[in-house]
């Protein structure tokens, strides 16, 4: 008897409506996408002994700082490692596993916070719940692209808008959890990782009961596939393997990981970056209405790129995050000079919306250079270009700025040299892009697609 | 041919969609502060 997760119990029946996919995605990358408000955490995880105030043993933030950037490590990692996995036992398996991995992240970073260990906290919610982050993360999207390929980039935007969604449930809730939980002697950090940690693995089980995957010979009504290659999009398959060794892959890796450096530039500073380039102009209530905002357009970004990629192509979609990116980034200084914080403010969410679109549009530009077949595997293996990012985009925005302000350069200017090198690491993804070409014929595999 | 019934399209999508657009007007009720 089949098993619940077996392949072949994951095959949609006749009259199985391909709308349901989405929902399922959703439900997954709503829940994952948290990681993008752990920040919340920050301030109560430095004063859990202290309460009021940071007592001498209290964790630092850049101790708390690093629960972020190895959770973000691993997500790169095990997409990449158990891509070809996800690939193989099929979207269901793969969205269990990510539950059970992301829900124990935060029951054992629960125990951390109550034994006040804070490699437990690393292991927890970095190791345990970075994997799930990863698996997570690839679960549905092949499984997107062979419901949608009319749409593969619609398809795809949708539900990785909702990894940029999940940071604006996440954040809110998290705020709430604590604020009941917290008492005279705890600010309720524990307590609420344990509730996060049911209510999440509850509702990813939700994608988990829904979603499916189509039939070998399923295909949308009216829908004809391509049977000749034309410009960068191939009818024909290369595997994970294959794909790595293509000049293709490392030129999409280069790709994604300067549009994501460049987008963390503005994420990571965000806050302190608006207060300093307009003292006595924007406060720090201000400051956070700007970070909801650019949350707002990095998810927007994500369905309204990828959507149009459909239509314009992959390529030319990054053409015009590149080009349009590089004189954003190098106006900044200048808006910044001028005093104008509206066209500020237009300017970054302008780039943050190019951000979110990079990273929605990558697995419908894998489909079209390497075909279906691993496309899931491939996009695993790609965001490890996500994690070298994840650790990059902050420590050169960082170190800039702080090296700038050492050199006595006023708060408004201290933001110059970051935003010119943010212009040259598009201009790298820029030259990578221009010179994308299809894929050579030896690449692709010669076998039936359900063998490989 | 068992045919999804459209109620159950309409109720996973307000499953997701609920707490969406909960987030949402959470972040968009923040980022008005800056138009203030």
């Amino acid at each position: 008897m089949p098993s619940f997760f077996d392949r072949g119990s994951q095959i949609a029946g006749p009259g199985f409506s391909r709308w349901l996919v989405p929902p399922a995605a959703l439900a997954i990358h709503l829940c994952i996408g948290q990681a993008y408000a752990f920040s919340v955490f920050k301030l109560p995880m430095t004063k859990l002994i202290g309460i009021t105030k940071s007592a001498p043993d209290d964790w630092t933030q850049a101790q708390l700082g690093w629960i972020f950037s190895i959770a973000i490590v691993f997500l790169g990692l095990s997409a990449a490692v158990f891509g070809r996995w996800v690939e193989t036992g099929g979207p269901r398996r793969a969205m269990f596993v990510a539950a059970c991995c992301f829900a124990g992240g935060f029951l054992i970073s629960a125990l951390g916070v109550q034994l006040h260990n804070i490699w437990i906290v690393y292991l927890g919610y970095g190791v345990v719940g970075g994997i799930g982050l990863g698996i997570g993360y690839i679960s549905p999207v092949s499984t997107l692209i062979k419901w949608f390929p009319d749409r593969p980039g619609m398809a795809t935007g949708m539900a990785i808008m909702g990894f940029g969604g999940g940071a604006m449930i996440a954040s809110p809730l998290s705020i709430l959890l604590m604020k009941t939980f917290a008492g005279a002697g705890s600010m309720g950090v524990a307590q609420t990782f344990v509730a996060l940690g049911a209510i999440y693995f509850l509702f990813m089980m939700i994608g988990v009961l829904l979603v499916r995957l189509p039939a070998e010979d399923w295909k949308p009504e009216g829908y004809v596939p391509r049977t000749t290659a034309s410009a960068l999009i191939t009818v024909g398959n290369v595997t994970v393997d294959q794909a790595f060794q293509t000049r293709q892959f490392w030129q999409l890796w280069l790709v994604l990981c300067m549009n994501v450096t460049a987008g963390i530039g503005i994420l990571e500073t965000a806050s302190p970056m608006i207060q300093e380039m307009f003292p006595g102009h924007v406060g720090a209530v201000t400051a956070g209405g700007f970070v909801g905002l650019l949350s707002i357009f990095n998810m927007a970004g994500r369905f309204a790129w990828a959507s149009t990629s459909d239509y314009i192509g992959r390529r030319n979609t990054y053409m015009v995050f590149f080009t349009l990116g590089i004189l954003l980034y190098a106006a900044i200084p200048s808006i910044g000079h001028m005093g104008s914080t509206k066209l500020f403010v237009i300017v970054c969410v302008i780039l943050l919306s190019m951000y979110g679109g990079g990273f929605a549009t990558i697995p419908a530009y894998l489909k079209d250079v390497f075909g279906t077949m691993h496309v899931g595997a491939i996009h695993g293996r790609l965001l490890t270009a996500w994690s070298v990012a994840g650790v990059l985009g902050p420590v050169l925005v960082n170190y800039i700025r702080d090296s700038q302000k050492a050199h006595g350069v006023p708060g408004p200017q201290a933001y110059d040299v970051t935003m010119y090198l943010m212009a040259a690491l598009l201009a790298v993804g820029f030259v990578s892009n221009w010179f994308m070409k299809p894929v050579d014929d030896r690449h692709h595999y010669q076998g039936m697609p359900a063998e490989a | 041919m068992n045919k999804t019934s459209p109620l159950l399209i309409a109720l996973a999508w307000a499953v997701v969609g609920i707490p969406f657009l909960w987030g949402f007007s959470q972040t968009v009720e923040k980022a008005i502060a800056l138009f203030q």
